[in-house]
């Protein structure tokens, strides 16, 4: 009996030890990818490169060791908020519609279409982006505007980014609208609001912190999207003049260029830095928006 | 003046109302779109040759041969990848469930720290791996590509697994403390079996994440035409092969990429499937 | 008993296929404290909420029979359903403030029925904190989030909210069951001074409460209504086997 007991104590032992090195590997990860980007990216400070000149010059001449990443910035950033200015009403409404006034089948057959939506690999919205939206803007909304294009531009990417993200924020959306307690809506209706009044002057301001998080990660999400904007943003390095120029988003530049990031000095610490501020920014994003979250289900 | 007002109160809704039917429709109709689009572009070009047979010479360039090396590639991928993520996913969603569970701040500052790692972008796992490679000197290989994948879904599989681990109601907890049950016992003959299902899921979903991703691969797993036939040696994936073939100038190899897509989509789509079914039994248990 | 206010006629209501009313027949009578009395789960809250028709917004619902309110069906197509909850005050098990301030949420029923006039709204606010003794412990602070109160206190602030939209009935769902002894003796009292000027439905699951609150009182079980009468008939000679069981106490 005691030895046996002896056994199973050890076995608990033992388990909790492989457990917490587990957990410990999983939490430590992202802060030794911080040091190990940070370490490499050092490089660039150390060979007089000012945190100002990489961040806020244009000038990316890799060759004569100039390293200046705002037009990736600036075309991330704008293709980013674009993109999310694009999906916003769209999640918006649709969670609206789906946790207030759907019917249970309605319910029921966009869930898995959203989940598809979500698991449809990036580089099928890449090949579809190539195969319908840029022909589209080519085609049909750049000679609306008289303008002439390949297609490859801002927009494009912009578009099938939000496409890419719709599934995700309005995932987080519907989550959130359903932590408000269903005794508001019973209480707004009972005072005698009508179904869209209770959602606007009750639910929605309940939800506000979570909703504006739920975009908050989106935007951290298409910042960092990668294979599917490069397929169809245009690649080409200077600071975007429109929603019909071409644009070089961060993520693109580094998976374009990690082939020859060896053969030049400093390229590859140049890169690694690119990889730390999409870190950084996406990290911060992230950390925000999801404290807002926890603390809304929380009060709840 | 009332009236008015509630005619007025009544529009919006309305407006609002026919908004949301639109909303939704552009939903519907891109979903549609998109599998209509891969699969009208791929299942013409998709024949028995493109998944039976690796790349021959000149496949480039128009020659023959198929994406097997590929589809193998990946299958070899994201299975390595998704076991080794189970190995650390499973412990640490325990731990959070079982052995913390007194500690409710402590598992609310763990989870809070892994959904903010799910939201990092794969291309920085990627390069991040890639720096430590070049720095240990080694090279792209299906090994490294595993790794690199398998700390990427990690957070999601801890997180889905969590979700269901959380749903284990706290009396049985309890009793199986007051029964003189270790946690150990308890982790693995309580906690685990109970959520096998929902666990099955979570590992799915990740599976589905490991297949289909590129960024990180596109760094750590490199590209060859042949099968891998050991760890140390490289790996092509699926959607690389894409990618790549459609870069091409040439007609034919393009739509090869789109067949390979077809190929892609539809093996995600299956999984979804498959994760849709298996989550739908699960909760006819869980109700009885 | 020649007064009723609500009378429900041969109500049935599933969701799914769960039959959670079966075929109900009763009267409410009219400035009376009628208890709906039943343990949990047996359908009394959904009986309470197919009267203002939040039963409406349950997914998969069926509902069959009708419900009069003075006489008139509110199920009909004519029926205006914002007007005929207003007409319902209602308090749910816990108290529901809106987000926001304590002000507010009593002035948010007025606004929206369309009275905006300042010195007015001030007044009426006034009126209904007061009306719940409310109006002390918080006329300092107004402008704060109905949040910050205690349970008790914003249990209060609910019944100030829907008295100020002048109903002509409060639908009580079990109000006290989140408060402490002490507040729950203050929300009995109250609503035992508020029967003269409303017709109120109570609904509970514990038997003392119902025997000192009630008028009238409805016993349900299982989705069915086992009895109904005047109070002091129903408690002091039962007619039904399963009464007699739960008013021993020998029921579970």
């Amino acid at each position: 009996m005691t030895a046996l007991s002896l056994k199973r104590i050890y076995q608990d032992k033992l388990n909790t030890v492989v457990m917490i090195m587990a957990l410990t590997l999983v939490i430590t990860t992202p802060l030794i990818i911080f040091a190990s980007l940070y370490t490499k990216s050092s490089m660039l400070f150390a060979s007089d490169h000012s945190l100002w000149d990489l961040l806020f010059s244009s000038a990316w001449e890799p060759t004569k060791g100039k390293f200046g990443f705002l037009p990736f910035i600036i075309s991330s950033i704008e293709i980013t908020i674009l993109s999310v200015i694009i999906a916003a009403p769209i999640c918006f409404l649709v969670a609206i519609h789906l946790t207030q006034y759907a019917k249970h089948w309605f319910v029921k057959i966009m869930y898995p279409v959203t989940d598809i939506l979500a698991g449809i690999p990036s580089v099928v919205y890449g090949v579809w982006g190539i195969l319908v939206v840029v022909p589209l803007v080519s085609d049909v909304i750049a000679p609306f505007f008289g303008i002439q294009t390949t297609g490859y531009t801002l927009l494009t990417g912009a578009i099938v980014l939000s496409i890419m993200i719709i599934p995700f924020i309005l995932n987080i959306l519907i989550e959130i609208l359903n932590t408000v307690p269903f005794e508001l809506t019973e209480a707004g209706l009972s005072l005698g609001s009508t179904r869209w009044q209770v959602i606007k002057h009750i639910i929605l301001k309940k939800a506000k912190p979570g909703i504006i998080s739920a975009f908050g990660l989106g935007i951290a999400r298409a910042f960092g999207e990668t294979i599917a904007v490069l397929m169809v943003a245009g690649n080409v390095i200077k600071i975007p003049d429109g929603l019909f120029s071409a644009s070089y988003p961060l993520p693109a530049l580094i998976a374009n260029n990690y082939g020859e990031m060896m053969s030049i000095p400093l390229y590859d610490s140049a890169l690694m830095f690119g990889a730390l501020i999409l870190f950084v920014t996406i990290f911060l994003f992230n950390l925000v928006s999801r404290i807002v979250i926890y603390r809304l289900e929380r009060s709840l | 003046m009332w009236g008015i007002k509630l005619i007025g109160k009544k529009t919006e809704e309305l407006i609002f109302k026919q908004l949301m039917r639109l909303a939704n429709a552009i939903i519907l109709f891109v979903i549609g779109l998109i599998v209509f689009t891969i699969m009208r572009k791929g299942l013409p070009a998709l024949s028995w040759e493109i998944i039976s047979q690796v790349p021959k010479g000149g496949y480039y360039f128009g020659g023959e041969g198929g994406v097997l090396n590929a589809i193998v590639g990946s299958i070899y991928l994201a299975f390595g990848a998704t076991f080794l993520a189970f190995v650390i996913s499973l412990p640490s969603a325990l731990f959070i469930n079982v052995h913390l569970q007194k500690h409710k701040k402590l598992q609310d500052i763990i989870r809070l720290f892994i959904d903010v790692m799910w939201g990092i972008p794969s291309v920085v796992y990627g390069a991040f791996a890639f720096g430590i490679m070049i720095y240990m000197g080694i090279r792209a290989s299906l090994m490294a590509g595993i790794v690199t994948v398998a700390i990427f879904i990690m957070p999601i599989m801890i997180r889905g697994m969590d979700e269901v681990l959380k749903m284990v109601p706290k009396t049985l907890f309890e009793s199986g403390l007051s029964l003189g049950s270790t946690k150990y016992e308890l982790s693995y003959r309580i906690f685990f079996k109970q959520c096998i299902p929902g666990i099955a899921t979570a590992i799915l979903l990740s599976f589905g994440r490991a297949f289909g991703d590129v960024a990180a691969v596109l760094f750590t797993a490199g590209f060859t035409d042949n099968i891998p036939t050991s760890l140390t040696q490289p790996a092509a994936t699926l959607p690389l092969a894409i990618f790549f073939q459609l870069s091409s100038p040439i007609p034919e190899v393009q739509n090869r990429a789109y067949a390979a897509a077809a190929i892609l989509t539809f093996i995600i789509l299956a999984i979804s499937v498959f994760g849709r079914m298996a989550l739908r039994k699960y909760k006819k248990n869980s109700i009885n | 008993m020649n007064q009723s206010k609500i009378e429900v006629k041969d109500l049935n209501l599933s969701i799914g296929n769960q039959h959670i009313l079966k075929n109900i027949n009763c009267k409410i009578p009219s400035r009376k404290i009628t208890v709906i009395l039943g343990s949990s789960g047996c359908g009394k809250s959904t009986l309470l909420k197919s009267m203002n028709r939040l039963t409406d917004l349950y997914p998969k619902v069926k509902i069959s029979g009708d419900i009069l309110l003075n006489n008139q069906g509110i199920f009909g197509k004519e029926v205006e359903v914002t007007d005929l909850r207003k007409k319902m005050g209602l308090m749910s098990q816990r108290p529901a403030p809106l987000p926001m301030s304590i002000f507010d949420n009593v002035a948010y029923g007025l606004r929206i029925s369309g009275r905006k006039k300042k010195l007015q709204m001030k007044l009426r606010v006034e009126y209904y904190l007061k009306v719940v003794n409310l109006w002390d412990e918080v006329k300092d602070r107004l402008k704060a989030p109905a949040s910050s109160l205690s349970i008790g206190q914003q249990q209060r602030l609910c019944l100030a909210r829907g008295l100020a939209v002048d109903p002509e009935l409060i639908l009580a769902d079990e109000p006290t069951s989140a408060l402490d002894p002490l507040s729950s003796q203050v929300i009995e009292k109250k609503f035992m001074e508020l029967k003269d000027s409303f017709t109120i439905v109570w609904v509970t699951h514990t038997l003392r409460q119902a025997k000192r609150m009630a008028d009238h009182v409805i016993f349900m079980y299982l989705g069915e209504i086992i009895e109904q009468g005047p109070a002091e008939e129903f408690f002091n000679n039962p007619q039904h086997e399963i009464t007699k069981n739960f008013l021993n106490g020998s029921f579970n």
